[in-house]
């Protein structure tokens, strides 16, 4: 013990940093600030270091070549020793750590923190929010996959669509005319080296500007922001008040984050490591790229936007947001704190959880997209084939050959693209369905040109059958009143 | 007491020194700065785009449409199978033909052919394409991308080399909806 206070007494007598070290740690912080509502940050700092030393772990195997990238990759999920746990830490570790800084933000937001003399600390916050999510992109990357290569197919698509510079920042993101080797190289610098290194500075620069104004205290109602006086209120507070940050408040930190650390290891271990999915070989098609799980709702809003709407929302979108982001802290830097006294906040923190929540979902089952295999994989329910005509029987045949099943669902199987047609035929009648399927429209491709007109009626005597047996099916009243003929 | 010229000096060669320091930054600038920007300088010189072979005529069937792959003119041994690019051959009739990128022209993800529908479909947000590459349905507001092609001593050959995305200046040239016909 005295050798241990020896050494460490030859060492600070050359470093001198044992006193403001004890000083930082034993900083006096708002008593209420101990709190379970003050653990996200270091959280979010624990899972960041978490991913820095499994990065480089993986980083001592991984091969950032786009012929090898994939093999390395291989070998890490089943020859290398535990190489699937150190994937699968890295990648649960940056779902959590998405996660954890969204939290974070949230809470920071519902507290007021952001507000006088916090504004430069929310707006580093932001930018390390963006480079979180860079690095989740960045990291889908370089598990150099389909949903890898696609997903830079849809980045470069995206980009393209920027006025004037657009094809010159396709060529700079995929380093060259298309996605190949130098796109995943330029994508492991940024995911190893640029971003990385950017969140370190940010990161201690965000710490710094903690320390330097203090931990925001637990928001009162009432207890209102002013420019003039609150720096001689916070620092009553805390020295009348306070706690000594350690041990007064870290505890609760501690457990929080060994609790974090504990979970990625546990999903880790149950869910084992992400992909990677098929090889990222181009010519291979049948192939259904997804986004990972934070980007789903992008992929959501790329697919229900109108058209028209979609170029404008993508360049102009992400734009507003930021600059409402950046400039929160300067139009609403003063005033209530307390989420109780600031009901549009709240209001607004619920309606972007809602919105992101149903994008997310709605993103899960994409029911935009065809099933391009139910032509050929989802079977007719049967009680629709249960005493039909051989007519029917033969519009059946059609329905799956032409895979009208991709789009339309029936029983509940098959593509939600079109509109469910185990209730079409109470909806049109025969020559509404006739028309619909040789002309297409609403969101539907014509099929004029690929059904005979015996494919057609055989199609469209199955669709007729196509109603619950106690409703008749939709009729033309004209007609019939001419035929006279039907019940 | 320092006299004020000689402040004045010290405070010259400490400018003399930030000049300096300048100059050599751009001079080191401006190669760094082109080496960064080579993908987007090196499309002035020829070579991101030439004349590459999908095959002989005798495999497309008239009247049908099928995949074909070429291996990118500009790769190097570090792309592995990235640089196998597919595209979408439809023989129309004797040396008429139709190739299409196969990238959606919504988002760029791979569409697919159906030949008993005769449509083209995308897997990512569902659009749509007729036999003829042109618009059916779904969020693209275009055709999909068709590149040029000739065919030369009975092989099929299209000008390609670049991935097609809305903005590029190719993508304009060979805008289905615009009535170009295929050069021949």
């Amino acid at each position: 013990m005295r050798l241990i206070r020896k050494v460490g007494g030859w060492f600070d007598q050359r470093l001198q940093c044992a006193t403001p070290i004890r000083e930082t740690m034993e900083h006096p912080v708002p008593r209420r600030t101990a709190s379970w509502a003050y653990v996200f940050g270091s959280a979010a700092l624990t899972v960041f270091v978490l991913q820095l030393v499994t990065g480089i772990l993986l980083a001592l195997l991984y091969v950032p070549s786009a012929g090898e990238a994939w093999n390395s990759l291989q070998i890490l999920n089943h020859q290398v020793t535990l190489g699937w746990f150190i994937r699968a830490l890295h990648g649960w570790g940056s779902n959590f750590m998405v996660a954890i800084v969204l939290i974070h933000m949230v809470q920071v937001f519902l507290f007021g923190a952001y507000k006088f003399p916090r504004e430069l600390t929310w707006i580093v916050g932001i930018l390390l929010l963006l480079l979180t999510l860079g690095m989740a992109f960045t990291g889908q990357v370089l598990r150099f996959d389909q949903d890898a290569y696609w997903g830079l197919g849809i980045g470069a698509s995206i980009s393209s669509r920027v006025p004037v510079l657009g094809p010159w920042i396709v060529k700079l993101l995929l380093g060259g005319p298309i996605i190949a080797g130098a796109t995943l190289s330029r994508f492991f610098a940024l995911h190893v080296f640029l971003i990385p290194g950017s969140l370190i500075a940010f990161v201690g620069l965000h710490l710094l500007l903690v320390l330097k104004l203090g931990i925001n205290e637990w928001p009162m109602p009432g207890r209102i922001v002013r420019r003039a006086t609150y720096l001689q209120e916070y620092h009553e507070l805390t020295h009348k008040d306070g706690v000594p940050f350690v041990p007064g408040a870290v505890a609760k930190d501690m457990f929080f984050s060994g609790f974090i650390l504990l979970c990625i290891a546990a999903c880790a271990v149950y869910f084992g490591p992400f992909g990677p999915s098929g090889q990222p070989d181009p010519t291979i098609i049948q192939t259904v790229p997804r986004p990972d799980y934070f980007f789903l709702w992008l992929y959501a809003v790329l697919s229900l936007l109108p058209p028209s709407m979609e170029t404008p929302a993508l360049l102009i979108g992400p734009v507003i947001a930021l600059g409402v982001l950046l400039a929160l802290p300067f139009f609403s830097g003063e005033g209530e704190k307390s989420w109780k006294r600031r009901p549009i906040a709240v209001l607004t923190i619920l309606l972007v959880a809602v919105a992101l929540g149903t994008l997310t979902h709605l993103a899960g089952y994409a029911p935009w997209s065809p099933v391009m295999d139910a032509w050929s994989g989802e079977p007719i329910p049967a009680q629709y084939l249960k005493g039909r005509t051989a007519l029917e029987r033969q519009g059946v045949l059609v329905f799956q050959a032409k895979q009208c099943h991709n789009c339309h669902a029936l029983g509940g199987a098959g593509g939600k693209r079109g509109p469910d047609l185990d209730r079409v035929a109470l909806d049109l009648t025969e020559d509404q369905l006739i028309r619909q399927v040789i002309q297409g429209g609403g969101n539907m491709p014509a099929y004029g040109k690929n059904l005979s007109p015996p494919e057609t009626t055989a199609l469209v005597a199955f669709l007729e059958t196509l109603h619950p047996t106690e409703q008749a099916p939709a009729r033309d009243a004209s007609r019939e009143a001419d035929v006279g003929t039907r019940p | 007491m320092t006299p004020p010229n000689e402040l004045s000096r010290r405070g010259m060669v400490v400018k003399l020194g930030l000049l300096f320091n300048g100059a050599v930054g751009v001079m080191l600038g401006v190669p760094i700065v082109r080496y960064l920007l080579s993908p987007v300088i090196r499309e002035r010189r020829p070579g991101y785009e030439s004349w590459l072979s999908l095959g002989l005529l005798g495999q497309f069937p008239e009247g049908e449409t099928r995949l074909a792959s070429y291996r990118n003119p500009v790769a190097n041994s570090t792309d592995g199978e990235t640089a196998n690019i597919p595209c979408w051959v439809r023989r129309v009739a004797g040396e008429k033909f139709q190739v299409f990128a196969i990238n959606c022209a919504h988002l760029g993800c791979p569409v697919r052919w159906f030949p008993q529908s005769g449509l083209f479909m995308c897997p990512c947000h569902g659009g749509a394409y007729y036999s003829d590459g042109s618009r059916a349905s779904g969020p693209p507001e275009r055709g999909l991308f068709e590149y040029p092609y000739k065919v030369d001593q009975g092989k099929l050959l299209i000008d390609a080399g670049q991935m097609p995305t809305t903005g590029a200046p190719t993508a304009k040239l060979i805008n289905i909806s615009a009535g170009r016909p295929p050069c021949a």
